[in-house]
């Protein structure tokens, strides 16, 4: 007898969101996350990324079909404890103007009493995780740090409470390119050090490709491939190679990998 | 001079009543417009009916308010009382609204990650949405009190006191002295609860 496959950590099981005007954002969507592992979704703006990520912790619920995290039904938890349990990161931070980054980083642990000592000690620990020097950075405000630092700092934040599941919605988007670059980096190295199930939305096949163990490219709220990043670059698949070219073609410097162009044909 | 000191004792008294209708007034207003303010922002579909209400108290005249109150049981009893109902009723509008447009106007991705954090719905009103609109709220307040120092003077017509009462008399008997001696305080008072809740309000505000 084999060993049944492990339940995974987030189970997407025909999940459908429509607005109330009927609009279907998300259609039967069935999808499976294992532990550990980082899947990133991509698609164009609109195709429902974003409300998918979104019934994870429950900002949305489905209205129809359910998601299942480690086999419990999201909706049968307590909604509170549900949502400290999963880290929740956004382009826009949503770094609190009016705490000090320790404080900010430290939240979670404040709504749930624990002593104050042990919150500014795993402030500091994560501050310092996330490459943020707690003796300069924890008494700071927010408005005084670079875009960079703030993602970093929410970073640290959707960290504090040790949470399995991690959810991104194009965390480093409004970044320039050396710094979401450096963030990348970052991250790879934290979600090695840090075993997180991650639901990353992002628009950058190359930040899917360095993060990602899976792909998934999501239109008009329907799965088209979900792919290892290998596969998704070798395929063969229309909607599939469309997204990988218009990468390609935004990389004219690499001609290695640009597709021949008129102009360059002789 | 002589004047100053043969008053000096009632224009004491009265601006001490003076005080202590607004004062009051202001009490009950903030005890019901800011609770009500954050029901507002909780479900926003009652704002227009409900803050229209209370701009319709607002346009009342204030003389035709004390005027109304006056015929009611209990209230009608004591001027004090009447005064105080009025004020509190002309105080509501400018806390109701600032609060709810305080609480209203915070970044909704702050809103948003206050709740996808897993912080229970008083821990987002009291460490996230009062203190982000607590500016708002005093500049309501703000308004609210100084408003109501004004009108807190037409409080004396229905024999409420307060420095009204020197300027109703200085009017009767053509005494400009009288009606400055009413008029001045209450300028003053009105004056200095603009300065010290304009301070408030410039300490409790978010630096972005």
């Amino acid at each position: 007898m084999t060993t049944p496959p492990p339940t995974p950590a987030i189970h997407f099981r025909n999940v459908s969101f429509a607005l109330a005007n009927g609009q279907l954002l998300l259609d039967r969507i069935s999808l499976s996350l294992d532990e550990g592992t980082t899947t990133a979704i991509l698609g164009r703006s609109g195709s429902g990324k974003t409300t998918l990520l979104r019934t994870v912790n429950r900002l949305l619920d489905p209205t129809n079909g359910e998601v299942l995290l480690s086999g419990v039904n999201a909706r049968d938890r307590n909604l509170i404890a549900l949502r400290r349990s999963i880290g929740y990161v956004i382009q826009e931070v949503g770094l609190f103007p009016h705490f000090t980054l320790e404080r900010n980083v430290a939240l979670v642990l404040e709504a749930e009493s624990t002593p104050l000592a042990q919150r500014i000690r795993r402030a500091h620990e994560l501050l310092t995780a996330v490459g943020l020097a707690p003796d300069t950075f924890a008494g700071r405000f927010p408005r005084q740090l670079s875009g960079g630092q703030r993602q970093r700092a929410g970073l640290a934040r959707a960290l504090a409470a040790d949470p399995p599941i991690l959810l991104m919605d194009e965390p480093f988007g409004a970044l320039d390119p050396l710094t979401r670059l450096e963030m990348q980096q970052m991250m790879r190295s934290l979600l090695q050090r840090f075993r997180k199930t991650v639901l990353l939305v992002t628009h950058d096949l190359d930040e899917a490709l360095y993060l990602a163990d899976r792909i998934v490219l999501l239109d008009s709220g329907r799965i088209l491939a979900n792919l290892t990043p290998q596969e998704f670059l070798r395929s063969a698949q229309p909607e599939v190679r469309a997204y990988v070219q218009a990468f390609r073609r935004a990389l004219p410097a690499d001609p290695a990998t640009a597709p021949p162009t008129q102009e360059a044909a002789p | 001079m002589s004047f100053l000191s043969q008053n000096a004792s009632t224009i004491l008294t009265l601006t001490i009543e003076h005080l202590w209708l607004t004062a009051s007034a202001m009490f009950f207003a903030a005890a019901i417009a800011i609770p009500a303010g954050i029901l507002l922002a909780r479900s926003p579909r009652w704002a227009r009916p409900v803050i229209g209400i209370a701009n319709i108290l607002q346009t009342i005249p204030s003389l035709a308010m004390f005027g109304f109150l006056l015929p009611l049981p209990w209230l009608g009893d004591r001027a004090a009382r009447i005064a105080i109902v009025a004020l509190t009723a002309y105080a509501l509008l400018p806390i109701l609204r600032n609060t709810y447009a305080g609480i209203r106007g915070i970044d909704p991705s702050l809103v948003e990650v206050a709740r996808a954090l897993g912080l229970t719905s008083r821990q987002r009103l009291f460490k996230i949405e009062l203190p982000l609109a607590a500016s708002f709220i005093l500049a309501g307040l703000r308004t609210a009190t100084v408003t109501c120092v004004g009108i807190a003077t037409i409080a004396a017509a229905v024999g409420a006191g307060g420095l009204g009462e020197l300027i109703f008399r200085g009017v009767a008997s053509v005494d400009n002295r009288l009606v400055l001696a009413g008029a001045i305080p209450a300028a003053l008072l009105a004056l200095a609860a603009d300065g010290i809740l304009g301070l408030l309000e410039k300490l409790t505000a978010v630096k972005q």
